[in-house]
């Protein structure tokens, strides 16, 4: 028997270092499958990265030059699908900001309620999918059971699932049900328990915080050169929400912290949407009370504006009579009459600051539509957290910066 | 309030600030292309202004104006997350070679915006260093949110890329990899 330990010359044992090209994505499941991220690796170590978007472009703004001012509600609601009433705001908020209208004080509370439970939904989703790309899978299939008892409760009051276009220019569809007040508290209390229950399987796992704590690091002068926003950006350690720093809506009259970040990685990133699911639990409730206060004969019950020139009129009128049909059929052919102008309107979206900068040349259909979509700006900034590390941890990195395919590719 | 920032560029850039609004209580400032970046670096650095926070960069084709030397309308918006408030800077743009200097060195979040402001509507950045479409692909033909791009034109259906892609070529450069593309046309099934 010869000995087997031969002798080795050290260098031959040296694996090859030469960088390598990898395409990830866009048919990765990591990648959402809209996002393509071709990397140059030594070993596992990532030296450089190009991120390419624009698999799911739909051309939105361009659609949206195309109809009139209403038929742009369907597709933002296809812009953030995990949180599509936050886009059905945003855009409304745009529209009325150019005719100068505001909307009655009822049609705001539901507009925060409804905005508040699409955030909580919005939050859940990414919170659960980024524990599920690292492995835990529990969490996940709580969270989307959670985030179902949220649609739900939306599709009792829209109709809808997911792409409700319930909000309108002036206004809501419908007023509020009679159960819907009683419901939406109901779901807020147990989504809270499901988020409570999904932390303790989460927060005091090894796997998971040591692939998410000082991983991806965002500072903040980075972030704000980049333009995040959102839970990221406060992830970072700066206190920017829209909702506080200029109140729209009924925003003003709540009471509710906004969660700030002190290392800017992927764990913080966690937490703070963690925290913003009880903090829009709190607004919720608060903004149910304030529903049960108003009296039900005053004007402020009213949901929509009481203006034929932006609101359609109630059928019985569009079939009863012939003012009503003309009404109708002006607003349905030539459109909501916008008169000439610009305006940029921002809410906090789930992901950010949602702006739409609409403008008018006068008419029934819009001159240009643009939409500031926050994980387009993320995403950017994303390139920075992901070189230098390691090829495993862009997985959570990229769970943490939340990119929605139909939000970011517009 | 917001006002100061208007007060101040005018103050600075004088004759170069073309015109000032506050339609809808947004602050919209118009410069000089030749201008333009410094009155972004101006804004960003000025401690009376502070707008550190970058939020958008797009443009608007204003081409039923009937002047051609302004026909695009590049806007940048920015915020400062210590005072509060926040200005849209524009530059007016003609239509043949619409070409102005890019804000990366003002705020590094510019650089995807600019390229799809080029992407969308064919307007060039000066210095910026990687202009490549963003959203669509590079084969596509023509700025579709350009008033006169025919919606219902068709674009050429690239089936099958041979080598690498075009896009990559920044990328790939240093690589000794084969940068030359040919095309295979789309293959018939009969």
């Amino acid at each position: 028997m010869e000995p087997i330990d031969l002798e080795y010359d050290d260098a031959e044992l040296e694996l090859p270092s030469e960088p390598m090209s990898l395409n990830m994505g866009p048919s990765h499941p990591a990648m959402h499958g809209t996002i393509r991220m071709v990397l140059k690796l030594d070993g596992e170590t990532v030296k450089s990265t190009d991120i390419q978007p624009g698999y799911l472009h739909r051309a939105f703004e361009k659609m949206a030059e195309r109809g009139t001012w209403a038929q742009v509600f369907p597709y933002t609601d296809r812009l953030n699908y995990c949180s599509p009433l936050l886009n059905n705001v945003g855009y409304a908020l745009a529209v009325e900001k150019l005719l100068g209208i505001t909307v009655p004080r009822m049609g705001q509370l539901l507009r925060v309620v409804h905005g508040e439970l699409s955030r909580m939904a919005d939050h859940l989703t990414c919170n659960g999918a980024m524990a599920m790309e690292l492995g835990a899978f529990t969490p996940f299939l709580w969270y989307l059971k959670a985030r179902e008892w949220i649609w739900e409760c939306h599709e009792t009051q829209t109709g809808a699932r997911m792409t409700h276009s319930y909000f309108r220019i002036g206004g809501t569809a419908l007023p509020a049900t009679d159960q819907f007040v009683a419901r939406a508290r109901k779901t807020v209390q147990r989504v809270l328990e499901v988020v409570a229950e999904g932390e303790s399987l989460l927060l005091r796992n090894r796997i998971f915080l040591d692939r998410t704590q000082g991983i991806g690091v965002l500072s903040r002068e980075t972030a704000l050169a980049y333009g995040v926003s959102g839970p990221m950006l406060r992830g970072s350690g700066v206190d920017y929400d829209v909702r506080k720093d200029k109140p729209y809506l009924t925003y003003g009259e709540v009471d509710f912290d906004v969660p700030i970040g002190e290392d800017g990685d992927t764990f913080d990133r966690f937490m703070v949407r963690s925290e913003e699911l009880r903090q829009s639990a709190r607004i919720i409730e608060q903004t149910l009370d304030l529903m049960e206060k108003v009296d039900p004969r005053s004007p402020d019950a009213k949901v929509s504006v009481d203006d034929p020139r932006v609101m359609l009129p109630p059928k019985s009128e569009v079939y009863g009579t012939i003012e009503g049909t003309i009404n109708h059929f002006k607003l349905i052919m030539e459109g909501v009459d916008v008169p000439a102008g610009e305006a940029y309107a921002y809410t906090e979206g789930g992901n950010g600051e949602l702006g739409f900068f609409v403008v008018s040349r006068g008419g029934g259909t819009p001159w240009r539509v643009r939409v500031r979509s926050p994980c387009f700006y993320s995403l950017q900034s994303a390139k920075g957290l992901i070189e230098g590390g390691m090829l495993a941890d862009i997985v959570p990195i990229f769970g943490s910066v939340n990119m929605i395919g139909g939000e970011c590719d517009r | 309030m917001a006002r100061i920032i208007l007060d101040r560029l005018k103050e600075r850039f004088g004759a170069d600030v073309l015109e000032t609004s506050s339609q809808h209580g947004d602050d919209v400032a118009v410069v000089t292309p030749a201008r333009w970046r410094e009155a972004a670096e101006f804004v960003r650095t000025d401690p009376r202004c502070a707008c550190d926070y970058f939020v958008d960069l797009s443009a608007i084709d204003c081409c039923d104006n009937g002047d051609p030397e302004a026909r695009f309308e590049v806007y940048v918006i920015a915020y400062s997350v210590a005072r509060k408030h926040r200005v849209r800077l524009k530059v007016r743009l003609p239509e043949d070679n619409p070409e102005v200097d890019t804000l990366i060195p003002v705020w590094v979040g510019a650089n995807w915006m600019e390229r799809e402001c080029f992407d969308m509507f064919g307007v060039r950045f000066k210095g910026h260093p990687d202009l490549r479409r963003i959203l669509l692909y590079e084969e596509f033909k023509g700025h579709p949110l350009r008033k006169d791009y025919p919606a219902q034109q068709a674009q050429p259906l690239v089936a099958y890329r041979e080598g690498t892609y075009d896009k990559l070529r920044p990328f790939l450069a240093d690589e000794g990899m084969p940068l030359d593309r040919t095309f295979k046309a789309a293959q018939d099934p009969d």
